[in-house]
């Protein structure tokens, strides 16, 4: 590996939804396996992802979302009901694709050694306990997420 | 190309990104300097995403073939 080459993947997780959490996952996760040490900051609705059975239940929104392949009108979008269809539509075409579950890249994130930062300004804002979180995760601020940043790192946020 | 003799062999047919490397890494971690392994994969994006990861890693891609619809590498450890 030359000598420039950054070592550390550094990303900001801060949208609990089902597009964006899968982003962050696949590109640890591959970092790792690139011999790079990699750190994921969940921070704001971000925090979703770490809490306790949630990861494989976060939704994607039709709603100021042109890109979704399904083409509904915002009026339409916004109805109840819209949001779980999305994201029923969304899954099963992850699923078609063999994707792994979010449960299944956490897992993997975890076995590979991906540093997963809880946010603890958030846990206070939103009242989270470290309970309400999973497993083998560590608490931190921004300067947790920052040192590690600081050092020859690629830099992302979702 | 498949005069190679391969020490391991692992399928990753059917997986999408971002297994295939992943589980390439895995296995390599548990070969020896020297050994080649014969990596099979359906997902396209894997013939760049190999040879980006043997750039990043310092492994060596000996060569890559198509059978089909399959992506056949052979990937020496180098390292």
């Amino acid at each position: 590996m030359p000598e420039e080459s950054a070592k550390r993947l550094a990303i900001i997780s801060t949208h609990g939804t089902l597009d964006m959490a899968y982003p962050p996952f696949i590109l640890s996760t591959a970092a790792v396996a690139m011999d790079m040490e990699a750190a994921i900051f969940f921070t704001f609705f971000g925090l979703e992802i770490l809490k306790k059975g949630r990861i494989d239940k976060l939704k994607v929104s039709p709603v100021a979302n042109p890109a979704m392949p399904m083409k509904i009108p915002n009026i339409i979008a916004m109805l109840p009901g819209m949001t779980p269809l999305a994201t029923i539509m969304m899954n099963s075409w992850m699923r078609k694709a063999k994707v792994p579950k979010l449960s299944e890249l956490l897992e993997t994130a975890q076995d590979m050694g991906v540093r997963l930062i809880g946010c603890q300004m958030t846990m206070d804002v939103m009242g989270v306990k470290k309970e309400d979180l999973i497993d083998g995760i560590e608490i931190g601020g921004a300067a947790t997420f920052l040192e590690f940043a600081s050092q020859n790192a690629i830099t992302l946020s979702f | 190309m498949s005069d190679l003799k391969a020490d391991l062999t692992l399928d990753n047919s059917g997986l999408s990104c971002p297994m295939p490397i992943i589980k390439t890494k895995k296995a390599m971690d548990g070969m020896k300097v020297g050994e080649i392994l014969k990596m099979v994969a359906t997902d396209p994006g894997s013939v760049s995403d190999i040879q980006a990861w043997v750039k990043k890693t310092g492994q060596e891609l000996l060569g890559q073939e198509t059978e089909g619809e399959k992506f056949v590498f052979y990937i020496r450890k180098a390292k």
